[in-house]
């Protein structure tokens, strides 16, 4: 639910999409947070606690950038975000840690008033998502109908059919945004990504129904490997609608990136724990958050699992 | 401790629990089964192995399964691919029964797993809709209710994510045309909207629950059965049913930590 229809057909949109040399779209996490403004809308990949592009949250934690509208299926991405007060406004149908049920910063985020929700349906969610990357201004849906959330999002609004079946249907609006962050497993400097686990989530919905996109992944590998041992329908995000790739190794980290690694529940179970009080959550910052990049983080984490042994 | 066809035992509340969950997709034909929560798992599993074999199953993520294994076990067989955007375009196309949990559940079935309090700021944030709206406008609806109690079932939800019968009926004929919930399973009993209504009656009671229990922990008065019910106590187990429950598919008995006996 960016701004109107800003970047269609401007050379807005494209800015950054060059097919750029040898190094191509490649960037570094900093970089790429470098671009993201306050007050933008910014779409996050991945699905709950599964292959979320957390290091590029971690960077976002580690500039200003604040008073975002953020468009999810929400995990700890929205968590984290949400408990550093940068989401203004936050437009999901759910948020979970999945082995977690319940997100303890967005509950309490919720519970203080301190987070606009635009409360969707999946499927809402989903053909909201088709529709800003088909540049459609709507899709109806039957999914909301009867239900609360037509109560509680008085913007939207129904359609009905031209047809003789004259059904009455909700009238999804197109979810655009500003940016796309998603992660994952590869990708190759274009920007072509790939991922290799079971499910695509919607990254690449998301992907094009941005005006810039960000891929994360756990390498990047020349072109001709992607497929050498994959078949092609794992190429799942193509360079066209990818602004800037950047190598993050368990980028997605705590959440799972199947096949690559899976979820460190041990330390999910840490997060869930630390969110508790406000003086667990500051120590829980200090000791994994407060470093300079994902080395530190990553160095963090190691210790921290070592400890546990 | 392995029954035998012949051997007699004790069916805990879990079992019976199992079994109630699993007539709900007796008779479904060739759609996927979708459980939430560890009894209805166990449960369309059950249902597939016996009376309903054309049931399709997940693995809990992106995969159609082609065996059966115990409940927390890894399948060895995939039948199908089954990622969120298809699982949505399964549920919209309506080949799909799934019974969700609920947070919260009136008399006409609108249930809530949204938040608790008013929705502008709750004092009890749960999951968010997820995909109940969708869910139960365009495939049949079951609910799994582990622990009956006035909190659940309440007189009116505090939000609906998964539309009841008055809600859909207020809604008009797109909100009706593919409605359906067809029962709700909890630790105390079977209920449908089998009803002039539409609003919930009491099906079956487990062995060893009273009709003045139930009433205590519901939070609206239950319809009164229209007629004799069908069968006014849950159904036993057959011998074979609870051999595979307890040694097939679910060995480590994870169906008593979700129901613990009474």
């Amino acid at each position: 639910m960016s701004d109107g229809h800003a970047g269609y057909g401007t050379g807005g949109a494209n800015d950054g999409r060059g097919t750029g040399g040898a190094s191509g779209k490649v960037m570094t996490l900093d970089a790429i947070v470098g671009r993201l403004e306050s007050g933008m809308t910014l779409g996050i990949g991945g699905w709950g606690s599964r292959r979320k592009p957390m290091a590029l949250v971690r960077a976002l934690l580690r500039s200003d950038v604040t008073d975002l509208t953020v468009l999810s299926c929400g995990g700890p991405d929205v968590g984290l975000l949400a408990a550093a007060g940068r989401v203004r406004k936050l437009v999901t149908p759910f948020v979970t840690l999945d082995s977690i049920p319940l997100e303890p910063h967005f509950r309490a985020a919720r519970e203080r008033g301190a987070l606009e929700l635009v409360e969707l349906d999946e499927a809402m969610f989903l053909q909201g998502l088709t529709a800003g990357a088909q540049r459609l201004p709507f899709l109806p849906v039957r999914a909301g109908l009867g239900s609360d959330v037509l109560r509680v999002n008085p913007t939207l609004r129904t359609v009905t059919s031209p047809y003789a079946d004259g059904e009455e249907l909700v009238a999804v609006p197109a979810l655009r945004m500003d940016a796309a962050l998603v992660h994952l497993n590869r990708a190759d400097a274009r920007g072509n990504g790939q991922y290799l686990g079971p499910d695509p989530y919607f990254d690449d919905l998301f992907c094009e129904a941005a005006d810039t996109a960000y891929v994360t992944c756990e390498r990047i590998v020349p072109t001709a490997e992607l497929t050498r041992h994959a078949a092609p329908q794992t190429l799942l995000v193509s360079r066209h609608a990818v602004t800037g790739v950047a190598e993050s190794p368990e980028g997605a980290h705590f959440t799972s990136c199947a096949p690559d690694h899976g979820r460190d529940e041990a330390f999910q179970r840490e997060y869930a724990t630390a969110a508790r009080t406000p003086e667990t959550w500051r120590a829980f910052t200090s000791r994994f958050l407060s470093g300079t990049g994902e080395e530190d983080y990553r160095a963090a984490v190691r210790s921290w699992h070592k400890e546990q042994r | 401790m392995t029954p035998t066809p012949t051997t007699v035992t004790t069916v805990t509340r879990a079992e019976y629990c199992v079994v109630a969950c699993a007539e709900a997709w007796r008779g479904d034909g060739e759609v996927l089964a979708a459980p939430m929560g560890t009894v209805p798992t166990i449960a369309a599993r059950l249902a597939k192995l016996t009376f309903a074999p054309e049931l399709l199953l997940t693995d809990g993520e992106a995969l159609l399964i082609g065996d059966v294994p115990a409940v927390g076990a890894r399948s060895a067989v995939t039948e199908g691919w089954l990622p969120y955007r298809r699982h949505l375009t399964m549920v919209m196309g309506g080949r799909r029964h799934v019974m969700m949990g609920a947070s919260q559940i009136d008399r006409f079935g609108n249930q809530n797993i949204s938040c608790v309090g008013d929705w502008r700021q709750p004092t009890r944030q749960l999951l968010g809709a997820r995909g109940a709206p969708a869910n139960t406008l365009n495939n049949p609806v079951s609910y799994w209710i582990p622990r009956h109690s006035p909190r659940v079932f309440v007189e009116r939800v505090d939000m609906i994510c998964g539309v009841g019968y008055d809600s859909a009926a207020a809604a008009g004929p797109s909100a009706t045309r593919f409605h359906e919930l067809r029962r709700v399973v909890s630790d105390l009993g079977v209920f449908d909207f089998a009803t002039r209504d539409r609003a919930m009656r009491v099906v079956s009671l487990h062995p060893g629950v009273t009709a003045d229990e139930v009433r205590a922990a519901t939070g609206f008065p239950l319809s009164p059965p229209e007629g004799p019910p069908p069968d006014g106590t849950t159904r036993e187990p057959t011998a074979e049913e609870l051999h595979l429950i307890r040694a097939v598919l679910d060995p480590a008995g994870l169906r008593e930590r979700e129901v613990p006996a009474p």
